[in-house]
């Protein structure tokens, strides 16, 4: 059976390979990163396949150039005074690929299907800042009429919190949040994803799709503000290797390079310098973690005194070089307008090895063996650790292993605590601090040091409660106060930056933004 | 000849199950599974997960399952791109992996069998120190020196060639190079030795004696005879290229199953994997049969029983 189906393929091969034909290119053609593992908004967890989604769809609201959400599908809303209940107002004349009017209705089913248990969404718990959503997600409640999403009326829409959450709007710009056209997907199943199937509601349509090929991207005449997209097709090129993706940007075969990922980091000194080289800060933070759980790192003398010998401005000057900033505390400065607490544990090597000492370990003597754990297939990865590994022998007389280890077993060995010291980052959902702050909870799944401190669950239990914003972010500060100087379970090393490729005489439409959210619908050629 | 063919069918369905069961036991024990990530997901999203993709329930059920699954030809959803079938992405990439290894075939073995030919016929002249030393240098040069070293040239500063991607004919022509390299210097210094050898043979002296003329000489009676090795070498030459493409549709960004081999792995994809398992695999004997089956025709004193 199975060789008559490889004959067969291994037949077909050489006919379907012949007829391969050049194609036209498209308008904008831009280097994406990963291929997308899905254009489903309801599956989607990462940016490439986000950048592509806000594309195809909007949301209640969409981002803008600035990464401001603005009106999206709702042209306005209405808040109450708890903060609690969101009014959305629909526009009459938003419009399916189809023709069809984009309703209030859609975004209840298609926030129906995102928390189906059936659906398996990994990022379904987006949607438990609705209420009664986790429990439906969990099947612990059957009848999706008590999840607070109501339809007034075909184009109003009424949203019941759990909680007053000020970066809701937000979240309805994001991935998750986009509806789907239900009947498409009820008409197809799984492949209503597929170019010629799929309908969407956004700025763009899928035209077409060969995986590891590119997505091709035509406009959508029946999006409402389809007089405002400039770009008439867009090719988006998928590709994992960072010089095979500057080779193409070098040679004009693409346009626009959009990914952090994409720039060979060794040529670094030399791409900075280019007028075609845009980088900004960007709401994610590479840290270190510390395994608490286990001595010696379950005695925070030690944690402190590792953190305070790491000379962090070496790091991005020497290794990462794109300009990245140093980092003092975990949440990015300027996170929704919040400003970190100042961190106690600025480099101070002295008092790191006074420290060290009061811990029992005096210039390092009887330290048991530690091992750093790090992403063994990144050079940059390895790099650092290399640089870190010579600035605790120095400073501490402390000598660490280095152990490199394949992604996936590096995820496990984190979340096992199955390590001394492992390199972590961090890249926010949302511009809020809780998005960095709500990681180290008692029991949160992404807490992963052993570390944790019912004050601190306190804090942040109380800053989701909180309406006042300016006492909210006050609750956040004390609580990033506790992480960061108190009880180091964690050492922030620098931030991310978010770096483009393009020429900014003929390209508008793109700006540097916390969140690297560049919509593709705001581009346009200047000179055309 | 028929019981040949049949027999070795019946190992081919043998090799294939024990193939997919080795895959489906040894990338379940690699530690971390498929939806391991960054994020870490809720413990009863992960539930809905291993449900969806029918990870759930006692081992031997699902190897079972699988194997059931498979019979009915269904190789089941990729656990990376998610709501796209393995039968979906290999249809899509097989084709392109397998038009890049065919333009790397047809340039191994006309530009092998050519310049393998013309060194020995001109035996230690400085075209056959030329040849061989050229050869030398392909066979040592590893694919992520070529390719790169191609790119640089014709790419970037001659501008004759794209640097990558897939849809026209020009875009073939790096990649084939490159893939096609160390055997187009492989397959000539085979031929080279085994003309040699043919060249010295009494069939040979007895045709130029006949007043042949030297060309007809050898490609009507030498060829024929000096090529046997090369084609035994052909079955491996074209499983070589069809799998040893991963490196170059890296390099040339193409879009093939070869990344898929070592992706699958690295992000425990085990239906993906078992796919491109089965389908290399099916190919790799049925090559060896093709080659086998050819040797009777090429070569009389050899028979199939």
């Amino acid at each position: 059976m199975n060789s008559v189906r490889a004959f067969a393929i291994a037949t077909l091969i050489i006919s379907l390979g012949a007829c391969a034909k050049p194609r036209e290119r498209a308008e904008l053609v831009f280097l994406n990163g990963a291929e997308p593992e899905t254009l489903d908004p309801a599956l989607i967890t990462g940016q490439p396949e986000g950048r592509i989604a806000n594309a195809l769809f909007e949301g209640l609201t969409a981002f803008n150039a600035k990464a401001q959400a603005v009106p999206g599908v709702a042209e306005r809303w209405d808040v109450s005074a708890d903060k609690r209940i969101y009014t959305f107002h629909l526009r009459n004349n938003a419009r399916w690929s189809n023709g069809d009017t984009v309703t209030a209705n859609d975004f209840v089913k298609s926030w129906q299907r995102t928390l189906a248990p059936e659906t398996a969404s990994e990022y379904a718990y987006q949607l438990y800042y609705i209420k009664n959503g986790k429990a439906f997600n969990e099947g612990k409640l059957r009848d999706f009429s008590h999840v607070g999403v109501r339809v007034l009326d075909a184009l109003t829409l009424e949203v019941t919190l759990e909680n007053p959450t000020p970066f809701f709007l937000d979240l309805c710009a994001f991935t998750t949040f986009l509806p789907a056209h239900i009947d498409t997907v009820h008409r197809f199943g799984d492949d209503w994803i597929k170019p010629g199937k799929m309908v969407s509601n956004g700025a763009y349509q899928l035209a077409d799709w060969r995986i590891n090929d590119r997505v091709r991207l035509a406009k959508n005449p029946h999006y409402w503000n389809a007089a405002h997209v400039a770009m008439r097709t867009i090719d988006v090129l998928p590709s994992a290797r960072a010089n095979t993706a500057f080779n193409y940007y070098a040679t004009g075969l693409a346009d626009l390079m959009m990914d952090k990922g994409l720039a060979p980091t060794p040529l670094m000194d030399e791409l900075k310098k280019r007028a075609d080289f845009h980088s900004a800060p960007f709401l994610g933070t590479y840290f270190i973690r510390f395994n608490a759980s286990r001595p010696p790192f379950n005695d925070v003398r030690v944690r402190k005194a590792f953190s305070l010998v790491i000379e962090k401005n070496l790091l991005v000057e020497k290794i990462t070089k794109a300009g990245e900033v140093v980092a003092q505390s975990l949440v990015p400065p300027g996170c929704a307008g919040y400003q970190p607490p100042p961190s106690e544990l600025a480099r101070d090597p002295q008092q790191a090895r006074r420290l060290l000492a009061e811990a029992g370990y005096l210039d390092g003597k009887n330290f048991p063996l530690v091992s750093y754990l790090y992403k063994g297939d990144s050079d940059v990865d390895r790099d650092l650790a290399v640089e870190l590994q010579g600035m605790f022998a120095r400073e501490l007389g402390v000598n660490i292993q280095l152990q490199g280890q394949e992604w996936k077993v590096y995820l496990r060995s984190m979340s096992s605590l199955d390590y001394d010291l492992c390199r972590s980052s961090w890249v926010g959902d949302y511009n809020d601090p809780n998005t960095f702050l709500d990681m180290f909870v008692t029991n949160g799944g992404n807490n992963r040091t052993g570390w944790s401190d019912p004050k601190y669950d306190d804090l942040i239990a109380l800053a989701a409660r909180e309406t006042d914003l300016r006492f909210r972010f006050e609750t956040f500060k004390k609580a990033e106060h506790m992480l960061i100087s108190e009880a180091a379970p964690i050492c922030p090393l620098y931030f991310y930056v978010g770096i483009q490729f393009y020429d900014a005489t003929r390209l508008g439409g793109i700006e540097a933004n916390l969140l690297d959210e560049h919509p593709l619908r705001e581009m346009f050629w200047k000179n055309r | 000849m028929v019981a040949f063919v049949f027999r070795r069918f019946l190992s081919l369905i043998f090799v294939l199950f024990c193939v997919v069961s080795l895959t489906f036991f040894l990338i379940r024990l690699a530690p971390g599974g498929p939806f391991d990530r960054e994020r870490k997901i809720p413990p009863q999203i992960e539930k809905q997960l291993l449900a969806k993709y029918k990870l759930d329930g006692p081992l031997h059920q699902q190897y079972l399952d699988y194997l059931g699954d498979l019979l009915h030809g269904d190789l089941r959803l990729s656990t990376k791109y998610r709501n796209r079938s393995v039968n979906e992405l290999l249809a899509q990439s097989l084709p392109v992996s397998a038009t890049l290894g065919f333009a790397a075939f047809c340039i191994a073995t006309t530009g092998g069998i050519w310049l393998g030919s013309l060194a020995a016929v001109r035996r230690n002249t400085p075209i056959d120190t030329g040849a061989m030393l050229a050869a030398l240098f392909a066979i040592s040069i590893p694919t992520f020196v070529i390719g790169p070293l191609l790119i640089l040239i014709f790419a970037l500063k001659l501008q004759w060639l794209p640097v990558g991607g897939w849809g026209s004919w020009p875009a073939l022509v790096l990649p084939a190079l490159t893939l096609a390299g160390p055997y187009v210097a492989y397959i000539a210094r085979l031929m080279r030795t085994s003309m040699l050898e043919v060249l010295g043979h009494d069939f040979i002296r007895t045709a130029r004696a006949k007043g042949l003329r030297r060309t007809r000489v050898i490609y009507k009676h030498a060829l024929k005879v000096a090529i046997l090795p090369v084609v035994s070498f052909l079955g491996p030459l074209a499983a070589n290229l069809l799998t040893g493409s991963i490196v170059v549709e890296t390099i040339f960004n193409i879009p093939g199953a070869g990344g898929f081999f070592v992706n699958s792995i690295q992000n425990r994809d085990g239906f993906l994997l078992g796919g491109v398992v089965i389908v290399y695999c099916a190919l790799l004997v049925l090559l060896n049969l093709f080659v086998d089956i050819s040797y009777t025709l090429l070569d009389r004193r050899i028979k199939i029983t």
